[in-house]
């Protein structure tokens, strides 16, 4: 990138700079005796043209657009249409989502984020016996397309695009989605959305799994292939480093993992008989913002870079837009603290501004009562606020890839590549992601444990929790989900159940039957056996009575 | 001749997930000492005692970020009193408002760690609740 002369007057500089450096650390000290960040790179007090002198612009870097993809995924990005702004909803029935979902929209919110409850993510209905207590807690419940009708009631699906964070049963609540769609007049093609659908990291590290991986991957491969033909504008998956760094991974883990598990769905696919341009392009992603500012965004782009070769290099992908990395980002839920929680807004602030500097194609930012409940309307209405500053006040959005050039930032990503790739030769080596999922769970525990002890010894400084305390009142305003909620809902099922002709859903539960064990494609069927109310209990009952269930290993 | 050591069963009850704090938690006790047995995910509250009577624990530490405490972790000791181990101690962590705390400890939850809580506190407050 640099002529060697330049290169050498700066060295021939830097050498003398060096001494002067020494000196005043005579009468300075740094503050700790070692500055890292938590990848295990070390960080220079300066970083000049000398740390990219064996770089090429041309083929490191490029202009956004193009490959690899080191500046982002579009020639003028947000200058043309800022990045969606998506907050993560969803709690108790499907008539207070649907609230929550259309004061989003009034307030400026450009698209949904759906977070279903536990009962539903493990696809069980909510009169199961485990379902007990948590019905409704963590997002809304759904048992049948009566339930996804009251979600979406007066929001019309062909016209907003709504992400759901659904993983296991994805294939069932996309057939709901797209049921729902057409009771309100829309074509399938019209539709528009993610399902997050990423069950290798429910293995690594959010536990929503149900089937073992191989009839999961199977599922997922079905749903490629149907809607490369259905529905085009569908993002298929939303493979996850979110979940892996909440759990403890640094950066660097997070983005290796989360390409492992990639390059595994892509394997999958192929295996099956897809090919990689058919499904390449509706590959999409899912990271975190955490604490770290410059790292979080040097990460952002070497995650780009890394995935553009591995699609073109490794899959042979034709496609510029298999090549492309498009991801959303929701801030560290971990960062935020339980002790001073308006604090919290500002942390939200600098992570969502990492993303968007690190070129996120949609955004969620957490509210600052996140570490006490679920979040009330009002800090749901600040943290939407965050991303408007963002994109309206501060003029960041105004050119691409701001932060590109700068040395550290361009020294960082290159490592944050290099770490990364080191992560992926050792998955590969076992065999790929599926093989190495306690190897992931382990190397996550570690770095967890590493970070929590950092904290404790006061390594890292977490205001109002190891240092600048304050005495608080307790929080007051939380959100709170009552157990009614639970208790009208399996009342509202068991309604629905007696209505329907018993006959009809026998038989279609009987077609997923054999589908399943016949290997046809489970998407038309599951549409086939929604229509008629049959609830995701009964479907993914079918499915652990044919393929069995995961059990999970203790790694710890 | 060095004291007993302490047995903890560290727990999941419920759907939920998240259980990198429930592991954090068990390698903490483990480094302090502690001889450590780590559920897994999905544990029933029958499960949970079971698990804890077979172990023969002192203390059994549940952890629940999706908000089914108030259902889940008063089964546990109810069903741990059912089966004469009302004398295990329970403590508990989590996403837990603190305004559901007075409620969990009324049904016989000893302790309660919010986030934040450094490692060390909860390992003395074992030591020191169990000896």
């Amino acid at each position: 990138m640099f002529k060697q002369d330049q290169l050498d007057k700066i060295a021939a500089n830097k050498e003398k700079w060096a001494s002067k450096l020494e000196a005043t650390m005579k009468k300075r000290p740094a503050r700790q005796t070692e500055f890292a960040v938590d990848s295990g790179v070390t960080i220079n007090t300066v970083y000049t043209p000398l740390d990219l002198a064996d770089r090429d612009y041309d083929q490191d870097l490029g202009l956004p657009g193009e490959y690899p993809f080191t500046r982002g995924v579009q020639p003028n990005l947000y200058r043309g249409r800022l990045w969606t702004m998506r907050q993560y909803a969803g709690f108790g029935s499907a008539e207070e989502t649907n609230q929550r979902f259309r004061y989003l929209l009034e307030q400026g919110q450009t698209g949904l984020s759906c977070a279903f409850d536990l009962p539903t993510q493990i696809g069980y209905d909510s009169d199961h016996p485990l379902a007990r207590g948590e019905v409704g807690k963590v997002g809304v419940a759904i048992d049948s397309l009566a339930d996804m009708e009251t979600l979406f009631d007066q929001i019309p699906l062909g016209k907003v695009s709504t992400s759901m964070t659904i993983n296991a049963p994805a294939g069932v609540l996309l057939a709901m989605y797209i049921a729902c769609a057409e009771n309100q007049g829309f074509k399938k093609s019209e539709i528009n959305g993610t399902i997050q659908n990423d069950v290798i990291k429910e293995y690594i590290c959010r536990g929503t799994y149900i089937l073992p991986p191989e009839p999961s991957m199977r599922l997922i491969s079905n749903i490629f292939e149907f809607c490369s033909k259905e529905i085009p504008q569908w993002n298929t998956i939303s493979i996850s480093g979110y979940h892996i760094r909440e759990a403890g991974a640094t950066a660097a883990q997070e983005i290796a993992f989360t390409l492992a598990d990639g390059i595994a769905y892509v394997d999958a696919a192929i295996k099956s008989g897809l090919d990689v341009d058919n499904f390449g392009p509706r590959l999409s992603f899912f990271f975190n913002a955490h604490l770290n500012f410059l790292e979080e965004v040097a990460k952002f782009r070497a995650a780009r870079r890394v995935w553009a070769k591995i699609m073109r290099e490794r899959f042979g992908a034709k496609n510029p837009r298999s090549w492309t990395l498009r991801f959303h980002t929701q801030t560290a839920g971990v960062s935020l603290t339980a002790q001073q929680p308006m604090v919290n807004i500002m942390r939200t602030a600098f992570e969502a501004l990492s993303a968007v500097l690190g070129g996120t194609q949609s955004l969620h930012t957490n509210s600052y009562d996140e570490a006490l409940a679920l979040p009330c309307d009002e800090s749901v209405m600040i943290a939407l606020r965050t991303q408007q500053v963002i994109g309206y006040e501060i003029g960041v959005c105004d050119l691409v890839d701001p932060l590109g050039g700068s040395y550290y930032i361009e020294s960082l990503t290159n490592a944050l590549e290099e770490k990364c790739m080191e992560y992926i030769n050792k998955i590969d080596a076992l065999g790929g992601a599926v093989k190495a999922i306690e190897y992931m769970q382990k190397e996550i525990h570690n770095s967890a444990y590493q970070y929590q002890l950092a904290i404790d010894n006061k390594k890292k400084t977490v205001i109002g929790v190891n240092s600048f305390h304050m005495e608080e009142k307790p929080p007051e305003g939380l959100l709170k989900v009552d157990l009614s909620v639970g208790e009208r809902q399996v009342e509202k099922l068991k309604k629905m159940k007696a209505g329907r002709d018993q006959a009809k859903v026998e038989s279609l539960l009987k077609a997923i039957r054999e589908a399943a064990e016949n290997e046809a494609n489970l998407i038309p069927v599951f549409i086939d056996a929604v229509k008629e109310y049959v609830t995701l209990g009964e479907i993914c009952g079918v499915l652990r009575d044919v393929f069995g269930e995961y059990k999970q290993q203790i790694v710890f | 001749m060095s004291e007993k050591r302490i047995r903890v069963l560290v727990a999941k009850p419920g759907l939920d997930g998240h259980d990198r704090g429930a592991k954090v938690i068990a390698q903490a006790l483990r480094d302090g000492g502690m001889e450590v047995v780590y559920t897994g995910l999905r544990q029933t509250p029958e499960q949970i005692v079971s698990a804890a009577l077979q172990e023969d624990v002192d203390v059994v530490g549940m952890s629940i970020l999706s908000g089914a405490h108030g259902t889940l972790f008063p089964e546990v000791v109810n069903l741990l009193r059912e089966k004469g181990a009302g004398d295990i101690l329970v403590v508990g962590g989590g996403i837990i408002p603190e305004e559901d705390i007075p409620a969990l400890k009324e049904a016989g939850v000893a302790a309660v760690f919010g986030p934040g809580t450094p490692l060390a506190d909860v390992v003395s407050y074992i030591k020191e609740s169990v000896n």
